[in-house]
Parts: C-alpha cells; sequence; structure tokens
C-alpha cells in the first residue's frame, strides 16, 4: 500500500518560488492500476519522483508497504528502491548495452550472480515478447520494443510497485495499446501494483481501476475511475473527461445559451433526449457536439447544446428532471 | 632557405640520417606520446568524472570548496606555455626520473601539461550522458560509484575515444617541442638539424613523419570510436 499524507514540494531558485505538489493526499491499494492524470505542469512527475524519493518533498511523508520513504537512510533506500522501479517516458535504457544486458543492469547492481542474472534476464525477455532481441543494441529497437525492454529490466528485481511516468506520451496509439495490455497483464499476473502517471484520458481509461486528478499542484478529484467518468466533479475533471472538442462551435452565439450534459448510463445515452425536450417543453435545442464511450463495459457520454436564451429556464427543468444526467452551463469552451 | 633543399650534399645528409637515426626517433615520439597520453588519462580521468559527480546536481556532491581548488588548479595549469612549463617542472622531473634531459625526462613536463587538459576533455564527454539515464540508475538504487562507473563511463566510451584521440594528437605536438630541452624524438631531429645546423631537408623529413603520426593516431582513434558507438545501426 502507498499512502501519501499531507504532501508538499516547493521548488525554489533564488527567490523564485513554485509550488509544485500542495497537501496531496492519497491512498493506492495493493495490487491496484491507479491513474495520476493532469495537464502538463500540473506536478504529476514530481508527485510519482516523491514515491521513490528521487525528489524529496518539501513536507508531508510517503508510505510504501509501511516504510516511511523519507525516513529511511541512503543505503535502505537504494534498498527499497528495487522494489519500487519505474519506466519513463523516453525509455531510458542504456544505449552501449544489449537488450540482455539492459535488463540484467538492477541485478549486477544488486550483486545477483551473472549466470543467474542472465537467465532471469531472458526469461522477463521472453515475458514482454522480445526474446530474440536479447543481443540487440536498443538503437535497433522500435519505440515500443525499446519500452517492452524497460518493463522487462524494471522487472527483474520482483518490485512490489511499478511507476509510469508518462510511459506511453512517446508511442503512437497502437504501440500505446499494445504496451498498456503488457502492463496490465503483469498487473494481473504478478499483482504489482502500479502507478500510471498520463496527460491522456484515453490511458486512464483503458487499465487504471482509480484515477487522481491533479490540477496545479492539488488533487481536483480522486475515485473509482467510471465514477469520476459518470460524474466529474471538479472543472478540471470535466476538461479532461471530456475535452473541447476541435471547431465546436455555434451558429449564433449571441442568441444561445451552452448546456452541457453528461450522460452517466446506457439508459440515459440512449434516451431521445433532444426530440423529447422539443416535444414536450417546445425547447428548440441546437446539438453542437456529441459523443459516447465505453468505459468498465458501461457506456458514458456528453452532449454540448446550444439554447436560445429564453427558453433556458425550461430546459434546464426538462433536463435536470431525468435521472443520471449531469447539467451544467458552459460558459466558454475550454 | 630551400634553396639547396635537394643538392647532394643535402640528399646525402638527409638519407645517412634517415637510415641511422630516423627509425629510433619515430621510436622515441611514439612511446613518449603514447605513455605521457596514459600516465596523463590515469590521473585525468578521475579529475574530469569528479568535475561532473562533485557538482551540486551531480551524484556525489562534494564541498563546495573542493570543486573550487580542482578548477583553479586546472586553469591555472591549461594557462601556463609548455615551453615555460617544461622548464617549471625541472624539479619535478629531477625528483621523478633523476634528470632533467632525455626522452623519459620529458614525460613529467608532458603529463602535467596534459592531464588537466584530458581532466577538461573528460568532463565534456561525461557531460553528454543523458541525464535521464542517470535518473533511471538512480531509480534502481544504483550507488553513486555504481553510476559512475556502470553509466557514466561505459555510456560515454566513444565520446572518450574521440576525445583521448584529440589528447594524443596534441601531447604528440607538445613531444616535439620538447627537442628544445634535449627530449629527443622526431621534435629533436627538427631543430638539431633544421634550426641549428641549416639542414632544412631533415627537418622536413621529419616534420613529414610527424604528420603521418598525427594522421596515423587521429584515424585509428576515430575508426575506435565510431565501432565502439552502439548508438549507431551497422
Amino acid at each position: 500500500m502507498i499512502e501519501i499524507r499531507n504532501l508538499y514540494k516547493t521548488f525554489s531558485s533564488g527567490d523564485d518560488k513554485v509550488d509544485a505538489l500542495q497537501n496531496i493526499n492519497l491512498t493506492i491499494a495493493d495490487g491496484d492500476v491507479y491513474g495520476i492524470i493532469g495537464m502538463s505542469g500540473a506536478g504529476k512527475s514530481t508527485l510519482v519522483r516523491c514515491i521513490n524519493m528521487l525528489e524529496r518533498p518539501t513536507a508531508g511523508t510517503v508510505t510504501v508497504n509501511g516504510r516511511d520513504m523519507g525516513a529511511l537512510s541512503n543505503a535502505e533506500l537504494r534498498q527499497a528502491r528495487r522494489e519500487i522501479t519505474m519506466i519513463f517516458q523516453q525509455f531510458n535504457l542504456l544505449m552501449q548495452r544489449t537488450c540482455l544486458q539492459n535488463v540484467c543492469f538492477p541485478m549486477e547492481l544488486s550483486g545477483v550472480k551473472k549466470a543467474a542474472a542472465k537467465k532471469r534476464a531472458m526469461e522477463l525477455l521472453e515475458l514482454v515478447g522480445l526474446p530474440d532481441k536479447a543481443g540487440a543494441y536498443p538503437a535497433q529497437l522500435s519505440g515500443g520494443q525499446q519500452q517492452r525492454v524497460a518493463i522487462a529490466r524494471a522487472l527483474a528485481t520482483d518490485p512490489k510497485v511499478l511507476l509510469c511516468d508518462e510511459a506511453t506520451s512517446a508511442l503512437d496509439p497502437n504501440t500505446t495499446h499494445q504496451i498498456l495490455s503488457l502492463i496490465r497483464d503483469i498487473n494481473d499476473k504478478l499483482g504489482i501494483t502500479v502507478v500510471v502517471i498520463t496527460h491522456q484520458m484515453s490511458v486512464v481509461k483503458e487499465i487504471c481501476k482509480h484515477v487522481a486528478i491533479l490540477d496545479h499542484g492539488t488533487v481536483a478529484e480522486e475515485g473509482l475511475v467510471s465514477a469520476v467518468f459518470a460524474a466529474p466533479k471538479s472543472e478540471a475533471a470535466r476538461r479532461l473527461v471530456y475535452p473541447a472538442r476541435e471547431g465546436e462551435i455555434i451558429s449564433d452565439p449571441g442568441s444561445e445559451t451552452k448546456v452541457r450534459v453528461i450522460f452517466a448510463s446506457a439508459a440515459a445515452a440512449s434516451m431521445p433526449l433532444v426530440a423529447r425536450m422539443a416535444r414536450e417543453r417546445s425547447v428548440m435545442a441546437n446539438i453542437i457536439s456529441a459523443n459516447t464511450q465505453p468505459i468498465d463495459g458501461k457506456t458514458y457520454g456528453d452532449i454540448l447544446l446550444g439554447i436560445p436564451h429564453e427558453q433556458l429556464s425550461a430546459a434546464l427543468d426538462f433536463l435536470r428532471g431525468i435521472p443520471e444526467l449531469t447539467v451544467e452551463e458552459v460558459s466558454d469552451l475550454v | 632557405m630551400y634553396d639547396n633543399l635537394f643538392s647532394e650534399k643535402s640528399l646525402s645528409d638527409a638519407l645517412q640520417c634517415l637510415q641511422n637515426e630516423i627509425p629510433f626517433a619515430i621510436w622515441e615520439t611514439f612511446y613518449v606520446t603514447v605513455l605521457s597520453t596514459l600516465l596523463a588519462l590515469v590521473i585525468g580521468l578521475p579529475l574530469g568524472v569528479l568535475l561532473v559527480v562533485g557538482e551540486k546536481k551531480g551524484v556525489l556532491p562534494l564541498p563546495k570548496w573542493v570543486m573550487q581548488v580542482l578548477n583553479v588548479i586546472i586553469n591555472l595549469l591549461r594557462s601556463i606555455p609548455f615551453l615555460i612549463l617544461m622548464i617549471m617542472v625541472f624539479p619535478l622531473s629531477r625528483l621523478v626520473i633523476g634528470t632533467t634531459v632525455g626522452t623519459t625526462a620529458t614525460i613529467v613536463p608532458l603529463v602535467v601539461a596534459a592531464f588537466p587538459f584530458i581532466a577538461r576533455l573528460v568532463e565534456s564527454s561525461l557531460r553528454e550522458v543523458d541525464p535521464n539515464i542517470i535518473e533511471a540508475a538512480q531509480s534502481m538504487g544504483a550507488t553513486p560509484m555504481q553510476i559512475i562507473c556502470k553509466v557514466m563511463v561505459p555510456e560515454s566510451v566513444p565520446s572518450l575515444l574521440s576525445n583521448v584521440t584529440i589528447a594524443l594528437t596534441t601531447i604528440l605536438g607538445y613531444s616535439a617541442m620538447s627537442g628544445i630541452i634535449g627530449g629527443g624524438g622526431l621534435g629533436q631531429i627538427a631543430i638539431n638539424y633544421g634550426y641549428y645546423r641549416y639542414k632544412y631537408l631533415v627537418m622536413l623529413i621529419a616534420v613529414v613523419l610527424l604528420i603521418l603520426l598525427v594522421q596515423l593516431f587521429q584515424s585509428i582513434g576515430t575508426r575506435l570510436a565510431v565501432k565502439s558507438d552502439k548508438r549507431l545501426k551497422h
């Protein structure tokens, strides 16, 4: 279990102070796949580096499996890091070593015998689907293959926790999908707790059970992925879950109010909402954009309506009367 | 001064010198250069490593004053012209080798001149290592020593090889200069015959041989550097 309590991190250079993290409180259960999502600059990378103390928090504690990471001596910390391994956006493989030697590297650090390390490394390369690349150098591999080698390397010391820092951000959608399935497999088979840092909602949707939304150094919202998708409570969450689609334009912005409706169930999503509103309340709503997405086998979706100012109260009244809908006025599209 | 370059007398002198002195001089130059470079590397490599890892944000931060002393010493030694440095280190040569003249004695000033240069070259090579790779090693629980020996130095081998080649050719030039203080080798032949005895053909031959040696060192060094670099797909 990872427990982050009252965590603050301030970067200061001279008189300049940047509060990267402010009062972060998170609990990540064993075996979970936990997403931490936020825009760039939200503090995600700093937060994940506070878990293995690559960044020392300014205040607060991080406890991993009962061990207070901040209180460990350097030697104890190095020992602890073998159980909390990490993969990176740029893979960070040793470029002058073969894949096999890269996977052997962490075992070499901890003094595992060469023959045993080699045998284990081959098993791990097999697990990530690259047994034939043992003798190849990283530069000869594609990005997806390099990330597989990095995953094998991260598993070499039998970790309890795997931290993924934007691990798929440098990969194309197809490769991203393959790497995410591999991470999910590892979580399933080995029971390793996975912490996924990303700025892509699609990544969270695909593999995470829980998610925390980080906004300007604070946790804006946290919970089950399905719950956050169904009813994003914070502004930051709504922006990430239902981002403005390109070219959302109202035909007559002067005379219409924008209203975003979020469906939290398949029943709500399959209702002829706009038609009913027109018939029952005579509201002539204009559909600006609409979208549905499956998460965890359920359907979620949102629709952005343009409603004439004079009919707004009738429309809101109608929409708020329907269960499993979240309705909000949108003042500007962000 | 090059009027009688190919006169009969000049040619016979040159031929005699080629047979009697030059082969040994080539060897002397070669051995002084390589040995000095190796010894300078023994001192310069660890210093170069310290210059990088000892920084405030390095993997093994050292007290600020240590870094300052280190930098001052290196800059100081690099500021002294080699010709003057050779004379200044006479006492040290006498202490270490027992004499100040001869081929072996010039190794002392050569090493003193070369190790600060090599330290700076090593520093620049190590700075090329991707800091993310070092962070990755830290995330795996590597000790500072392991990061130096297993990440920073091995990852910068191709760059180190090109830089050592630069050092080697520079030291070759210095070793020729040491002919002035009786250093032996091709430099001494060029000075003795060309400057003191006006036998310019011999001087030119010595210069051509020095050029060939530089070419040889450089092409071997470049080939090794390219061959060792696994970032290039081949």
